[in-house]
């Protein structure tokens, strides 16, 4: 396959995704993330981080009686995929996740230097 | 600080989603954005045995889930808390749908509703109702 046909088919892939709604809370300590991804079993993600990016992937497999014909859909397509830019501070090599229900829960920490520490003052 | 990484990839693979995300808005085609869409979102499917109605509705108690059928309508309400925010943490993004919700399907008439039954996996709750046996065609005779 040409380079141009490879990129083809991964921009193809790209336009044909749903993307997942999240919620993204920081506190001290790192950043959680919150991804509604329902329909996609635990075997069917593929969570990536890079050096500065996070890729959130999925696919859905639904439990369909063979035959079916579809009478009414509001979710069309079968893959998640959504991409986040990460900042310098985020420890990417101490990414967590856990999934509850279809929700993707992702820790991101800090890394240690950035993370704000009490400085005792002592009185002499 | 979080945005979707442009830079290493094609940018005309860029704009076409970005375009079709625009449509999805404007056409509220529908996506499984929190945003201007009910929730949950519903897909639904018929064979010759079943109607299978698939609500997309994750991260809720099963438990706390209220399937109904009355007079050939199915209503799905439940709620949905918001994520907890500790105090001095920051909501960067807050897409996700949160609240009480409730969605009304008007069944078709040859399903048998006190067959019917409710699964709850990987946040999707799928019921499936089946139909009633073929009524057969039947003469009258004329007295």
């Amino acid at each position: 396959m040409s380079e141009q046909t490879v990129k083809t088919i991964a921009a193809a892939r790209e336009a044909t995704t749903l993307l997942p709604a999240v919620d993204v809370i920081e506190d001290a300590s790192g950043i959680t993330l919150f991804a509604d991804m329902p329909g996609v079993p635990r075997d069917k993600f593929d969570l990536q981080v890079g050096n500065d990016t996070l890729t959130l992937e999925g696919e859905v497999s639904l439990d369909m009686p063979t035959q079916m014909k579809a009478t009414h859909a509001e979710v069309t397509l079968a893959r998640y995929r959504r991409v986040f830019t990460l900042s310098k501070e985020l420890d990417t090599g101490k990414v967590s996740a856990e999934l509850n229900h279809g929700v993707l829960k992702v820790r991101i920490p800090k890394a240690e230097h950035v993370q704000p520490r009490k400085v005792s003052i002592t009185v002499h | 600080m979080f945005s979707r990484a442009y830079s290493t990839r094609d940018v005309f693979a860029e704009m076409n989603r970005l375009q079709q995300e625009l449509q999805q808005y404007l056409d509220h085609t529908p996506s499984i954005r929190g945003l201007s869409q009910s929730f949950p979102a519903i897909n639904a499917g018929s064979t010759e045995q079943s109607v299978d109605i698939y609500a997309f509705v994750p991260g809720v108690d099963p438990a706390s889930l209220d399937v109904q059928i009355e007079k050939g309508v199915l209503t799905i309400a439940g709620e949905r808390k918001a994520e907890n925010v500790p105090e001095k943490a920051t909501l960067h993004v807050d897409e996700r749908f949160a609240g009480r919700f409730r969605r009304v399907v008007t069944l078709p008439d040859d399903v048998e509703s006190t067959t019917a039954q409710a699964r709850y996996s990987d946040g999707v709750l799928h019921i499936s109702l089946p139909r009633k046996e073929a009524v057969q065609p039947r003469r009258i005779a004329i007295q």
